[in-house]
């Protein structure tokens, strides 16, 4: 207990636990607000807009009500686009000769006035052809920006095929958001596939979490095993596993990673199965550190004196050498399931993550945002909120390790 | 209990090497020995004078290199686990700095019930295993209700060592090797910790393998003492001689090395 | 009577610990050293000592605290420094502090001429090299240190040969106090003599001009001190030359420290030691009173009472106990 609270004295664990934290929680609670199928492909088109969308039918359909408010500057700026409202600004100046000072391109109503009282299509006067054309397009979109004539809305009659006026939608009349009977929301837009990026990018954390954490665990305990074994016997025991560590530190993991993933076969590779993949290329320095505290450690006269006390190697290895260095494995345990994160999302991102369309990780999710030019077309959401979930996750988990590290490590410890 | 004057504990050409081809070292030189039952016997040399490499030898936590151990007028055979469960029930060990001798995870009746186990009277009933225990701490005037509870290095370190003499009680070994036990403790401690040791052997006829760098000591609680100097045991004798009757200049300058009270101490007279 | 090169008026300093408790270390605390003396300082582990050496030359770092007192050094008081005025001003040229693991201080990157460089340098910026060099090769050679040892690295230094030029390279400002906390202590008994020497020989020649020495072996301290102080429980308990407290202690506890005394010398052998019963207390609550009365055999309900001031006797001696020297004396004779 007194552990676990000087753990928490640590500054910087704090902070990594209450990142992580939270990322957990939001993991968990989510679904609970929105519970969706993450991975149901709800729009036709590709890389949806953030935002809340709402049926246009629903709209229609709903009772309006009417604001007295003019039409905004919203509406007119939607007609008329800055670049537009330069080029009128130029006619006004140039061809009319008003005092620059006097045309306002940000007020819109008075520029709109200034520009009913003045155009005058048939003024053609030193204007090139094509500048004609541009002003009288002007001229059209500020008409249709004045004009506030009523949109009909007509349905047929069933029995003698008429189109019936059935309902006038004016200007000034609005509809209750919440009142549109359907909205869809896309906090974080859409993807590629036209699913909810928000809700994915939820299922894909705890998935990815899950690899990480089954990734880290195969590792610890391989490399714990090992190394406890490799220290604590000596000898050929330890020259053969040292072996083997080297042979696997030599060698780039990420490309042991890659060859195992490669022939494992595009059908085979489950969620489970990479994780494993992971763990099983990640326990060498696991190995090798445990190793090295082991040899510092077989040689104390505690280990002696219980060697005296007639117990035997499992005994002393369990009770004699563990607990010594329990709080280092756990730390390196912390490493490890970060590391096996970034593993999934570079595996993955390569294309030889898990083969599947039933779970998202947040590699597969980057996989499918390259493959989709994403970043080409600009579509950030699609993205951009993945990187930020792994750099947070490992960022927080590597916080952590360093905070333990500061309260085990007596050297460090202040 | 075995008898005075036959061979408790005996070496015969007792080498140990450490590394091998140019980088190994001779850390002991062909040492041989004849240590007797109920003797107290010092083992004093300077530090890197294999001392402890020969102490780790006899107790069987490093491998001998080469030469023969013989344990009562037997050679010891510790190739099993078994074998070498049975030897350390005949021979126990203190070690130099009590704050690490003690599974820091382990509490004081854990440190004791092992020994009970070690003897194998694990199974008697609490009460008596209780009370075993009691009368080890109250040997080395330590509470055992007071500790129960405790870690060891929640101790100070004269009471650690006393807590070492109290699992030695408890085990009632041939031989007891004892690696500088007094080194790390204050003087005051010590003098307990000496005390303790000396009574151990009066009341159980214990052998003890004292090992110092301080001949005064070696001298104080040993009946015979041996000095080493770079892995080779360069004179032995009773402790009376040993001290009066010094041959060998290292013994000398061991002696002259000590500060003194009741003579002037020669600070000039450094050889070295 | 000389001039006096360290003064220390009841000191008072504590410890604070994580869990915000006082723990009074040092306790009243006063002494004089003067110019060519030496005073040693006995007692057992966790009586204060390291924490006294650590107060007197003004090392604040928490958890320890400065409380109340003055140490004044050659008339300058630096009681109350802050600690970083205290290394750049007072360290080095006044005070030189060795502790027992002095020798692992060394960085192990750097030839121990480097080091001697920057102590001189941090007082005397113009030094040139050759002057240091000149200066270092002269000193190691006057305390028996071969000069090659400047070009060398720590590591490749045997322990006692690392120790002893540390105490070199420390005491290379001739400072006024020399504080040696358990110098010797991790050395055998080769190498410690070789540290005993050379501190003796620093005073001879002046390089240091007085010692306080920390340590529980009171042979070392017989030897090389003129005045041994011992304390128990952040307090002085009794005073007096080195001759006196070895041979005629009169307080219970000296009494008991001396009767652990083993030498190799004739008689000592068999002879039975007079250990103290028990554990020294726990500063967090001291006991009321005479602090060591709970160890005492001697101890009366009186001891326990009330704050036991020290009284001086037989002229230079001084002792804190209830009984007077008479009475201590008889109670022994009766024994």
């Amino acid at each position: 207990m007194g552990m676990i609270k000087k753990v928490f004295h640590s500054p910087k664990f704090r902070l990594g636990f209450i990142i992580f934290a939270a990322l957990l929680l939001f993991v968990f609670l989510y679904p609970l607000f929105d519970s969706g199928d993450p991975l149901e492909m709800i729009a036709v088109q590709s890389y949806l807009k953030p935002g809340t969308y709402v049926s246009q039918y629903d709209v229609a359909g709903s009772d309006g009500i009417t604001l007295d408010v003019v039409a905004s500057d919203k509406k007119l700026a939607s007609h008329l686009p800055e670049a537009d409202r330069n080029k009128m600004k130029t006619y006004l100046v140039d061809f009319v000769g008003l005092d620059a000072n006097q045309v306002d391109t940000n007020n819109i109503p008075k520029l709109i006035e200034q520009w009913m009282d003045n155009y005058n299509p048939n003024n053609k006067a030193g204007l090139l052809v094509s500048a004609q054309r541009d002003y009288r397009n002007i001229n059209k979109e500020v008409l249709a920006a004045l004009d506030a004539g009523d949109i009909i809305i007509a349905i047929n009659d069933p029995e003698t095929g008429e189109l019936i006026q059935n309902k006038t939608i004016h200007d000034q009349q609005y509809v209750q958001v919440s009142s549109v009977a359907n909205r869809q929301v896309f906090p974080l837009g859409g993807d590629n596939f036209g699913r909810n990026v928000l809700r994915e990018l939820v299922e894909a954390t705890k998935t990815s979490l899950m690899i990480g954490l089954i990734a880290g665990i195969v590792a610890t305990a391989i490399g714990l095993t090992l190394g406890l074994i490799a220290g604590y016997v000596g000898g050929t025991t330890d020259n053969i596993i040292t072996f083997i560590t080297n042979l696997f530190t030599v060698i780039p993991s990420f490309v042991i990673l890659i060859l195992i993933s490669y022939s494992v076969g595009q059908e085979a590779r489950g969620v489970l199965l990479v994780a494993c993949i992971i763990g099983f290329t990640a326990w060498p320095w696991t190995c090798r550190s445990v190793r090295s505290q082991v040899i510092s450690l077989r040689n104390r006269d505690h280990v002696n004196l219980m060697k005296l006390s007639g117990h035997g190697l499992l005994h002393i290895l369990t009770t004699g050498i563990l607990p010594y260095i329990a709080s280092y494995v756990v730390m390196a345990l912390i490493l490890q399931i970060a590391q096996g994160i970034l593993s999934e999302a570079q595996l993955s991102m390569l294309g030889l993550g898990a083969a599947t369309s039933k779970t998202a990780t947040l590699g597969l999710m980057m996989n499918w945002a390259t493959l989709f030019s994403a970043v080409v077309n600009g579509s950030w959401w699609a993205y951009f909120p993945v990187v930020i979930v792994i750099a947070l996750m490992s960022f927080s988990m590597n916080l952590m390790n360093t905070g333990l590290d500061q309260v085990f490590n007596p050297q460090l410890r202040d | 209990m075995s008898n005075e004057n036959t061979s408790c504990l005996k070496g015969v050409g007792l080498t140990k090497i450490f590394g091998s081809g140019k980088k190994s070292v001779l850390a002991v030189d062909h040492v041989d020995f004849d240590f007797k039952n109920g003797e107290v016997i010092s083992i004093v040399g300077e530090s890197g004078s294999g001392k402890t490499t020969l102490s780790k030898m006899l107790l069987g936590l490093t491998s001998v290199t080469e030469g023969k151990i013989y344990f009562q007028g037997k050679e010891r055979d510790i190739s099993t686990r078994a074998k070498q469960k049975e030897y350390w029930k005949g021979i126990q060990a203190i070690f130099q700095d009590p704050f690490s001798s003690y599974n820091i995870f382990t509490k004081v009746d854990g440190v004791l019930l092992d020994c009970l186990k070690m003897r194998g009277k694990g199974n008697l009933p609490r009460e008596e295993k209780y009370q075993l225990m009691k009368e080890a701490c109250r040997f080395v005037n330590l509470e055992f209700d007071e500790l129960t509870n405790k870690y060891p290095f929640e101790l100070s370190g004269g009471q650690m060592q006393r807590l070492m003499i109290a699992r030695v009680f408890l085990l009632k070994p041939q031989i007891l090797l004892a690696d500088e036990p007094t080194s790390m403790i204050d003087a005051c401690s010590r003098s307990t910790i000496l005390d303790m040791l000396m009574k151990l052997r009066d009341e159980t006829n214990m052998t003890i393998i004292f090992i110092t760098h301080d001949i005064g000591l070696a001298y104080y609680i040993s009946d015979s003492v041996y000095i080493m100097e770079h892995g080779i045991f360069v004179e032995h004798g009773t402790s009376d001689d040993m001290l009066m009757h010094p041959k060998v200049p290292y013994t000398k300058r061991l002696i002259s090395d000590v500060p003194k009270i009741y003579e002037a101490w020669d600070l000039d007279s450094i050889t070295v | 009577m000389g001039k006096i090169m360290l003064e220390v008026k009841d000191l008072n300093t504590k410890y604070i610990t994580r869990e915000k408790e006082d723990v009074y270390a040092v306790n009243n605390v006063s002494l004089k050293v003067e110019e060519g003396k030496s005073l040693g300082v006995a007692g057992e582990s966790g009586c204060g000592k390291s924490t006294l050496a650590l107060s007197l030359m003004g090392y604040y770092f928490p958890p320890l605290h400065y409380m109340s007192g003055d140490v004044i050094i050659d008339g300058k008081n630096i009681s109350g420094m802050s600690p970083d005025l205290v290394r750049k001003t007072v360290l080095g040229e006044e005070i030189a502090y060795i502790p027992q693991a002095a020798m692992n201080a060394l960085n192990p990157t750097k030839k121990i001429i480097r080091f001697i460089e920057d102590v001189i340098r941090a007082h005397e910026p113009k030094a040139t090299k050759k002057d240091i060099r000149d200066l270092a090769t002269e000193r190691f050679q006057k305390l028996g240190l071969p000069p090659d040892v400047l070009d060398r690295y720590s590591v490749e230094l045997s322990g006692g040969m690392k120790q002893r030029t540390v105490i070199a390279v420390s005491t290379i400002l001739s400072p006024k106090v020399l504080i040696a906390d358990e110098p010797s202590s991790a050395l055998d008994v080769t190498s410690q003599k070789m540290v005993i020497k050379m501190l003796r020989d620093m005073m001879e020649t002046g390089f240091i001009k007085s010692m306080v020495f920390i340590t529980h072996e009171l042979p070392l301290l017989y030897n090389v001190t003129d005045d041994i102080m011992v304390m128990y429980a952040g307090q002085i308990v009794e005073q007096g030359s080195a001759k006196e407290m070895v041979f005629d202690p009169v307080h219970p506890y000296s009494k008991g420290l001396m009767g652990s005394i083993i030498v190799p010398e004739e008689g000592i052998r068999g002879k039975k030691l007079d250990a103290i019963p028990g554990t020294p207390p726990n500063l967090k609550h001291p006991p009321a009173g005479c602090r060591f009365a709970p160890r005492c055999k001697y101890a009366t309900e009186e001891c326990r009472a009330g704050y036991i001031p020290t009284r001086v006797f037989a002229e230079s001696r001084m002792m804190r106990c209830r009984l007077t020297e008479d009475q201590l004396r008889e109670v022994y004779a009766n024994e």
